[in-house]
């Protein structure tokens, strides 16, 4: 079963239907009783991240996925959800994150050519940089839907692939049990049901 | 880089896909959930469900199809048509739209661009103006394309992406249906004013037409259209090809 972690953040409906549609069980849920149970936990979010972070606090699964995943099980972050797993964000302020990969969230915004539009929006390439699970049915080139305008960087040891928008943005990240998308793959067609199949498929990543 | 997206737009009336010539005479042409997964399985890029129901029943045989569509269907999803409030954002984004595009409601109340990209973020509000050359100035259209608002177009559209709205739809009335070609010259225009993805409609009739759209204005990134894809005039396959052929960036 796959708890896709509730904290009052975006819109999980294509999620749920997605995890469905590779023939699994997923279960929106903010009860750790369920996440701890789970056995892959997503990890969603869209908005702000000092909001996001504060909301997961709140509640403490903040520190129950910081156990989890020093537990090994699989946690996969998508989109802003990616970005929290990293140590810091500069998004309106600086914030700390969960710091489960080495890394921090900075903005586009002066780190990209002018000219781009800001979000970067819509379908890219994903550059593939090293083998990993998560990615293991992806070709290089396949093409994935993304919408953020901050990105992870000083991620090195983490990151399996990029997307070229003016600068190598970092696209996927992968360290033993914790990976992440800054994409959504539930909106990027058969190339991201099968990445969400590599994460939930049994045996991968324990 | 970026790829130039292909978006397929269905207008649903009574849970059935129909389309206007010059937004009258409309025919029905196929079910939604099957056209779906059609466009889907053959590169459309996005799809865009325009709810022209106006009846309270409509509304909810229209976001039975959404979920439907959405539960199926693994790429972005607009929804446009009767979106007044942010309740009704509210509405179409539980049924697993991603995006949703204002008209008449953000005409009569502006505001409602902000207070939906406040609370949903920008990415979330898409700005669609019906347009159409009045006396030598663009003016933008109400209810569908019927109503003359008076109001200039580029600095309507240049307001609606200063409140908030992360992305622009623009209809030119008088290329619609028409099938001779986007609205060139109107495209640039809006292209020039505004720094936010900017998605063409209006006037699509052959592969050439998208060609020349994204030569002619390479800021543009997204070519919409409705008749022509539904009827099978072009195949989107062969239009991505096509496109790739002519150096333009799209996902095969």
């Amino acid at each position: 079963m796959i708890a896709i972690i509730d904290y009052g953040v975006g819109n999980l409906f294509s999620l749920c239907s997605s995890i469905r549609k590779i023939g699994m069980e997923a279960v929106v849920t903010a009860d750790p009783a369920v996440i701890e149970g789970a056995d892959r936990v997503i990890l969603p979010g869209v908005g702000a991240f000092g909001d996001a972070i504060r909301k997961l606090r709140a509640t403490g699964l903040d520190q129950l996925l910081q156990k989890l995943a020093a537990e090994g099980k699989p946690i996969m972050g998508i989109c802003l959800g990616m970005q929290m797993l990293f140590e810091k964000s500069y998004e309106y302020g600086e914030h700390e994150g969960l710091g489960l990969l080495k890394g921090n969230v900075v903005a586009m915004e002066g780190r990209i050519p002018a000219g781009l539009k800001i979000p970067h929006i819509g379908w890219n390439a994903l550059h593939i940089r090293r083998d990993s699970k998560l990615l293991r049915y992806i070709k290089n080139e396949d093409c994935v839907y993304f919408v953020h305008s901050y990105y992870a960087t000083d991620c090195e040891e983490s990151v399996i692939a990029t997307a070229e928008y003016g600068a190598e943005l970092t696209a996927a990240v992968e360290q033993g049990n914790v990976m992440g998308c800054q994409f959504h793959p539930e909106k990027s067609g058969e190339v991201g049901l099968n990445i969400l199949r590599a994460f939930c498929e049994e045996g991968s990543f324990v | 880089m970026i790829t130039k997206r292909i978006i397929p737009c269905l207008d649903i009336k009574n849970g059935r896909v129909v389309k206007g010539v010059n937004f009258q005479g409309l025919s029905d042409v196929s079910s939604p959930v099957e056209l779906a997964r059609y466009y889907s399985d053959n590169g459309a890029d996005e799809l865009v469900f325009y709810d022209i129901t106006a009846s309270y029943e409509g509304r909810k045989l229209f976001t039975d199809i959404l979920c439907e569509v959405a539960s199926e269907i693994f790429i972005p999803l607009t929804v446009g048509g009767g979106i007044n409030t942010v309740e009704d954002f509210d509405r179409v984004l539980k049924c697993g739209a991603d995006k949703v595009s204002v008209n008449s409601g953000a005409i009569r109340n502006p505001s409602l661009i902000a207070e939906a990209a406040q609370r949903y973020g920008d990415q979330c509000v898409v700005l669609s103006a019906d347009i159409k050359r009045v006396n030598g100035e663009f003016h933008v259209f109400a209810k569908g394309g019927r109503e003359d608002t008076g109001m200039e177009a580029i600095s309507w559209i240049k307001k609606g992406v200063s409140l908030g709205a992360g992305e622009v739809v623009v209809n030119s009335i008088d290329t619609d249906g028409v099938k001779g070609g986007f609205d060139l010259e109107m495209l640039q225009a809006v292209c020039d004013a505004v720094n936010v993805p900017v998605i063409a409609s209006g006037g699509a009739g052959s592969v050439g037409h998208f060609v020349d759209l994204f030569h002619a204005i390479p800021e543009i990134d997204a070519g919409l259209a409705a008749s022509v894809f539904h009827f099978g005039e072009i195949r989107i396959p062969d239009l991505k090809r096509k496109l790739r052929k002519n150096n333009i960036i799209v996902r095969l």
